[in-house]
């Protein structure tokens, strides 16, 4: 019997399952190290106020107490620093207020930290936190983006005007302005991208520890780039120096983008684990993760499109207002700007385009990438303000896109806001997607639905993302304090199983199958034989994590680059054993021969002759079978596709259900399709989350008002429908895999799929467009209005 | 303090707790079972669900005193003496209905009460509906509902009834 396939294209069940399915899984919040205390942090519940006193001496008192810092106790540590910095216009760089560790004098939004009690038990440092006396003196304060720039609006940090973090923009603005002049036809949109918790099911958690005799700190966390909190808390917060810091990010249930960033509890756990020579722990309450976790998204933008008389994009123009939240998260500033206004050509070949972007500070948790960060934003923008185009225009929906899809030969396609995109097919996938939704047998289903007194709508949105941000030259340049390569060791070992060390790390994406089988099919020997270790900066050389679905196309494309050096050194041990020139060694499945030969060795036998080098090439070689290597992409990738959403609308509750959903994405080379078709699903879960039901409110002053799962709606199983999945590939032309990434398709193209549809579905009831999630109250309220009107017609 | 005195897994055990100790609680720190996880303070996510009894409980919504003498099953102990996974786990996996791992204990647990509760088959619909107290971020729910369609004849050592499809 022939081994089963398990190379790239195949459906391996993965590695990973065993130890999640049979409870085994190792999370931080399972780490209890010996002689451990337990942090509790006390956090504001105010907006913005003035931290008058504090007095610690009740809590201190409390049994099992350890130790109470405030800010106070901070002075010689740094804040937590953001990792890319942008200019405004006129060439200033933003405004980049101090986020410290524990608020200095001011609280600026509810959830911030201004005490943690630690002691013996978790219930013990709850206790006591409630005896902290904390006097604060509410300050006016400020929610929204548009509250926040009106004139007189109270200033987040006394220091920032207007509280503008940044005032930026990208494009060409008189070329927009002259395309517009010419116009046949300008059609505008006001839109909101409502804000999201991202509630990744694990809580944050993290353990402190530190070592007094070697002087060396760990810290473990629920990270998406250990690496990175290394680099950012040792080098920032706490002047660690790297070979004294070890960050480990073992099992972690699930990021989307809100496991990235540095957070201030982190480098709090840390610094008491050394301060008190104990480990400390720290687990957050879900209520606290609503409170402290980044949010996502929270753009007020208004879109302009000018169209000739045949419904050709002549110029864009688009202004957005980006909430930043009370300080700058890691990332953040990068999300509003070159993870958004570039993407604003979208799959369309629209030829001049002009964004300016305001970043704003608001009484509000930070915001900061979450699952396709900036895309989404781009992605609803532009699908909302087409299909609005054709509400005004009375133009095919269908054949207005693809009047203005770039042509599958127009590749490499140079877009006027900075991108090359290398290859895409948006007719196939479109084609693709339609066949698959049955989109020409959708009359038919509205009349039945009809019948049955239901409205029915069907909508769709082509769409295109950049995924793997890069190269590290380019985000330099555009304000990243960080390189955007990646990092993988590969190593044989002496019987010819292998261990793959990668600076990817996996919180759900299946890395150690993928990989695994990437691995198995370029060196030619089973899943078994093969494993993938990450999330620990002691074991892996360097990397920089998992996000912007970079870890195949910038990952997978270092481990790619190390193999073929394994395959090089390979050769030339097989060439000393079997007396033949290098020249004539070929590798392939496992076995190295000598062309037109008989003679081979397996990888396992070059291997032990590599570790046990009696017979070894040894003047000019070097014994072992290790290899490292940095990958750094030429460029981003740019995935792309169709969702076609088909949606019933319940006239009597308001209520919409997805009655059918289709995506149809091209993600480039795919390893493992159980896998991906698994990514795409979820991330349409969240899109249609963010749609119909998501909300991160806020009151007008900054208190969260969706502050639990009571509260804030999570997309539920009998909220969703099945998902239908198709990919239609081409390749990425410039990395060796030709991946793309499919980690954050499903959350970019779904949104405005499901809204298109939904506004569809009350296509005769006079509405142009609302602002997500499409509630029940909020369509029950557009049915009621527009009743007398349907019943005189 | 009070003791508590319970069958986990097949093994008994006797923990002095604090009266206010939640039985998850009790699980994770005091017996190290850590297969049970905590994703939420208002019982709404079910990552802690736990069979107390023969019923599927939410660990975090009950005190550990009041599983006092009772027979508690946890993720850790479905599978076999010898290993064989509970078909539900073996499902889960074959259909790859986890990603990150973390609601996957919970909605095992709930999903094996689901399917023994209904003896006369489960529709799509049903299975969605039964899911309800289960919170997964990552899967869309999607495999999660042919996990548990594809193991209920494996548990009911029959055909899913046609009725049910
Ligand atoms: S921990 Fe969320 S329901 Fe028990
Ligand atoms: S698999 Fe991650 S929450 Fe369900």
């Amino acid at each position: 019997m022939n081994a089963p396939f398990e190379g790239i294209g195949a459906s391996v069940r993965r590695k990973e399952d065993l130890r999640f399915i049979s409870g085994g899984g190792h999370y931080t919040d399972d780490i209890n190290r010996p002689g451990q205390l337990h942090a509790y942090f006390r956090r504001s519940d105010r907006p913005h106020a003035k931290i008058v006193s504090i007095d610690t001496a009740g809590a201190a008192a409390c049994p099992g107490v350890v130790a109470v810092y405030t800010a106070a106790d901070l002075a010689a540590i740094g804040g937590v620093p953001c990792g890319w910095q942008i200019h405004s216009k006129d060439g200033s760089p933003m405004a980049e207020p101090k986020h410290p560790v524990l608020a200095e004098g001011k609280v600026r939004h509810v959830g911030d930290p201004i005490a943690v009690v630690v002691a013996g038990t978790r219930q013990q440092a709850k206790d006591a936190a409630e005896k902290l006396d904390i006097v604060l003196e509410d300050l006016p304060s400020v929610s929204s983006v548009t509250d926040a720039v009106a004139p007189g609006a109270p200033r987040v940090h006394d220091d920032v005007a207007g509280n503008i973090c940044y005032d930026w923009h990208i494009g060409d603005k008189e070329g927009v302005d002259a395309a517009f002049a010419k116009a046949a036809k300008v059609v505008s949109l006001d839109l909101l991208n409502n804000r999201l918790i991202p509630n990744a099911m694990e809580p944050r958690a993290a353990v402190g520890d530190f070592d007094p005799m070697s002087g060396e700190y760990t810290l473990y966390t629920t990270s998406q780039n250990p690496h990175v909190i290394r680099l950012l808390m040792g080098a920032f917060v706490l002047q660690i120096p790297e070979h004294k810091l070890r960050v480990v990010a073992p099992d972690v249930g699930g990021g989307f983008g809100s496991k990235i960033y540095h957070y201030a509890e982190e480098a709090m756990v840390t610094w008491a684990a050394g301060k008190l020579k104990r480990p400390v722990k720290w687990t957050a309450e879900r209520s606290e993760s609503f409170m402290s976790d980044a949010h996502g998204r929270d753009h007020a933008s208004t879109a302009q499109m000018a169209l000739d008389a045949e419904g050709k994009f002549l110029a864009l123009r688009v202004s957005t207002l980006a909430n930043m939240g009370g300080y700058l998260s890691t990332f953040a500033p990068a999300v509003p700007t070159y993870l958004y206004a570039t993407l604003l050509a979208g799959v369309y070949t629209t030829p001049v385009i002009y964004c300016e972007v305001k970043a704003v500070f608001t009484n509000t948790v930070p915001v900061d990438a979450y699952r396709g960060a900036g895309r989404p934003e781009a992605t609803y923008l532009l699908e909302r303000l087409v299909d609005t185009i054709c509400h005004d225009t009375g133009l095919d929906r269908v054949a207005i896109r693809r009047k203005n899809f770039i042509a599958p030969d127009a590749f490499p396609y140079q877009t006027p806001v900075a991108l090359q995109y290398d290859s895409g097919n948006y007719i196939a996938t479109l084609d693709a997607a339609m066949k698959a939704a049955d989109w020409a047998g959708f009359p038919a289903r509205r009349a039945a639905a009809k019948a049955r007194g239901k409205l029915r709508g069907i909508g769709m949105s082509t769409y295109l993302e950049a995924c793997g941000i890069a190269p590290s030259k380019l985000v330099g340049q555009l304000g990243a304090r960080a390189g955007l390569y990646e990092v993988a060791n590969v190593r044989v070992h002496p019987t010819g199983s292998v261990t793959v060390f990668t600076g990817t790390h996996s919180h759900g994406q299946g890395h150690e199958t993928t990989f695994a089988q990437l691995v198995s099919d370029q060196l030619g020997i089973p899943v078994s034989q093969i494993d993938v270790v990450h999330g620990d900066t002691a074991k892996i050389p360097f990397g920089m994590g998992t996000y912007g679905s970079r870890s195949l196309a910038v990952g997978g494309s270092a481990m790619v680059k190390a193999m073929d050096k394994i395959i090089a050194k390979g050769k030339k041990i097989a060439a000393h054993l079997m007396e033949a020139s290098v020249d004539d060694i070929e590798f392939k499945d496992g076995k190295f021969s000598v062309t037109g030969t008989d003679k081979s060795r397996t990888l396992g036998e070059i291997a032990l002759t590599a570790y046990v080098p009696h017979n070894y090439p040894i003047e000019t070689l070097e014994p072992g079978l290790d290899e490292t290597a940095f990958y750094d992409p030429m460029n981003f990738t740019f995935p792309g596709g169709c969702h076609v959403c088909e949606v019933e609308v319940d006239q009597d509750t308001g209520i919409t259900s997805v009655v059918n959903f289709v995506a149809v994405d091209d993600v480039g080379r795919v390893i493992n399709p159980m896998i991906v078709e698994g990514q795409v699903q979820g991330g349409v879960a969240q899109g249609i989350g963010q749609a119909l039901l998501e909300n991160a409110a806020y009151d007008a002053e900054g208190q969260l008002l969706s502050g639990s799962f009571m509260d804030y709606t999570m997309p539920r199983a009998d909220d969703l429908p099945n998902i239908t999945v198709g990919t239609e590939s081409t390749l990425c032309t410039h990395n060796p895999l030709g991946a793309k990434g499919c980690g954050e398709v499903g959350a970019i193209g779904s949104p405005p799929a499901v809204i298109n549809a939904v506004i569809d579905a009350l296509k005769d009831f006079g509405v142009r467009h609302l602002d997500m999630p499409a509630s029940p109250q909020k369509l029950w309220a557009i049915i009621q209005s527009n009743r007398p009107r349907m019943a005189a017609e | 303090m009070p003791q508590v005195t319970l069958t986990v897994n097949g093994k008994s055990a006797s923990v002095e707790v604090e009266a206010r100790t939640l039985l998850v609680e009790l699980l994770r720190e005091k017996l190290a079972l850590t297969g049970t996880h905590v994703g939420c303070d208002t019982s709404q996510c079910g990552a802690c669900v736990v069979d107390v009894d023969g019923v599927s409980v939410k660990s975090c919504t009950m005190l550990a005193v009041q599983a006092d003498g009772a027979k508690v099953t946890t993720i850790e102990g479905l599978a076999a003496a010898d290993g064989t996974l509970h078909p539900m786990q073996e499902m889960f996996r074959e259909h790859h209905a986890l990603q990150c791992g973390f609601c996957t204990p919970g909605m095992v647990m709930s999903a094996i009460d689901l399917v023994k509760s209904h003896p006369e088959g489960l529709t799509e619909a049903e299975i969605r509906h039964g899911l309800e107290g289960n919170l997964c971020r990552c899967t869309g729910y999607h495999n999660i509902v042919k996990a548990i369609a594809a193991a209920w004849p494996l548990m009911h050592g029959k055909a899913m009834p046609a009725a049910a499809e």
